[in-house]
């Protein structure tokens, strides 16, 4: 028989609520004897103090101006060529001067023919791209037939253009093959869509069309042209402070998208480093 | 504000000319290929600058309510009727929301009467709604540079060549002049014989 504790500072699992006043306590240790005493399940011994404290003044003062700034920290690169589309991003999440994260997935697998890239806020590029994932589901089992490309960027376009001055902050592109060949759109939160050949989107995109205007050819092998994304992504987490962590390049192909590499960006760098000439 | 629109009419035609780039900010996002004159219907262009998501989103709405007017009525509307239309509809949303469409109407209506010939027109419609029609007219910053150009070349009933070779001399002189001025412009005309594609948007 277990008696129920529903006393707010109760500490046990076994409570209808979690109590979460260790995030807020001023470091009087609530640690119980662990083993012995049963009734108590042991609790989060947080590291650094008061994590709740530490994101609520993150962006006070100096910083105040980055709080949800969704800048386009990122980079982000699409580009046709004979053999299909390569894309390849960067990885790194910012917040301000805060590296939130190193390991992002900035290619979203929308279905496995059509992928779409993360640029901007990142919970509005996931959501809104699955949702158009479950749009382009609902096409094909409506009209037996997989959703153009086209097609499926303007589903997008419509969400974003709905909710345009509303602040969401998506700079995204489609990439797929369809019955039409390999297209290419991009499209973002104003709800601009626009079809292309070459896209880089993000702060450090600047930094790639550099690389990959200069070196892109519409004759490259896929492996030439898998390390031309690469390399310009490499380029642009070089120099944008906003951009880095692993390199992921994927190739779309007629029979879909197939992930081709995922490396991390100082590797790369001393890969690179090594080979130049001095 | 950086797109470049030009349009200049002549007795029974209207050359419409669009820049085909789309930037932000420092960037060329594309420097060709992006095609700014809708085709409203058979005898009816809509060429439109402004924010591309407002742009597109409207110029497609146009060109719907238009050939929705077609099949309820089984007459298209004129372009007169279009304009004032397209105006409204412009207005109405602009009080709604900030929207960032300027817009270069042309078209060709057919005469009443048989045998007799139809005439051209051309209305200039900003992003306030305000609305006019025109002999010839730019939108953007192009005209601060091309109207004087303008004012001084056109002539009333002015063959296809020479408005052709004004024209010209207008992208000519944006490509000299202004800072975004774009290398590729599409072209498009629209006469008794419907619409033209005398340049291509497409690279």
């Amino acid at each position: 028989y277990q008696r129920r504790v529903r006393d707010r500072h109760s500490t046990s699992f076994q409570m209808a609520a979690v109590s979460l006043n260790f995030l807020t306590d001023d470091g009087e240790s609530h640690a119980p004897s662990l083993g012995l005493n049963a009734q108590l399940a042991p609790h989060f011994m947080v590291p650094q103090g008061n994590p709740q404290h530490f994101l609520a003044t993150a962006h006070e003062g100096a910083a105040k101006a980055d709080k949800l700034e969704f800048a386009h920290g990122t980079t982000t690169l699409a580009f046709k060529f004979n053999d299909g589309i390569v894309v390849a991003v960067d990885s790194r999440s910012t917040q301000g001067p805060y590296i939130a994260s190193q390991s992002v997935k900035k290619v979203i697998e929308i279905n496995p023919y059509l992928l779409g890239t993360m640029a901007g806020g990142a919970a509005d590029c996931s959501f809104w791209e699955r949702q158009l994932g479950r749009e382009c589901r609902l096409y094909e089992l409506r009209n037996k037939e997989r959703i153009s490309v086209a097609a499926a960027s303007k589903i997008l376009a419509g969400y974003c253009y709905s909710y345009k001055g509303y602040g969401l902050s998506m700079g995204t592109m489609v990439a797929g093959w369809d019955k039409t060949g390999p297209q290419l759109f991009y499209v973002d939160s104003d709800g601009s869509r626009l079809k292309g050949h070459k896209f880089s989107v993000g702060s450090g995109s600047t930094y790639a069309y550099g690389v990959l205007d200069r070196y892109y050819r519409e004759d490259l092998s896929a492996e030439e042209a898998c390390e031309l994304g690469r390399r310009a992504i490499y380029h642009a987490t070089h120099r944008d402070a906003y951009s880095g962590g692993t390199i992921n390049v994927y190739h779309v192909k007629e029979d879909g998208w197939v992930k081709i590499s995922a490396d991390d960006m100082m590797t790369l760098h001393d890969r690179y480093t090594a080979d130049a000439p001095n | 504000m950086s797109d470049s629109l030009i349009a200049i009419t002549g007795d029974d035609f209207v050359l419409v000319a669009a820049d085909t780039t789309h930037t932000r900010s420092i960037m060329v996002v594309k420097e060709s290929g992006e095609d700014k004159i809708m085709e409203l219907d058979s005898h009816k262009l809509l060429a439109a600058s402004g924010d591309n998501g407002d742009r597109n989103a409207f110029c497609q709405y146009v060109q719907k309510n238009s050939a929705l007017y077609r099949l309820r009525n089984g007459t298209p509307l004129s372009t007169r009727a279009l304009a004032n239309w397209t105006r409204r509809a412009l207005a109405d949303a602009l009080r709604k929301h900030p929207y960032s469409a300027n817009l270069l109407l042309a078209g060709y209506d057919a005469s009443p009467t048989e045998g007799k010939p139809g005439k051209v027109s051309l209305y200039y419609i900003d992003y306030l709604a305000s609305m006019q029609q025109l002999p010839f007219a730019c939108q953007g910053y192009a005209g601060h540079f091309l109207l004087g150009l303008l004012d001084n070349g056109w002539r009333k009933g002015m063959t296809r060549e020479e408005a052709r070779e004004l024209l010209d001399k207008c992208i000519e002189q944006l490509q000299t002049r202004f800072v975004l001025g774009a290398p590729k412009f599409a072209i498009k005309l629209v006469d008794k014989d419907g619409v033209h594609v005398i340049e291509s948007a497409d690279a």
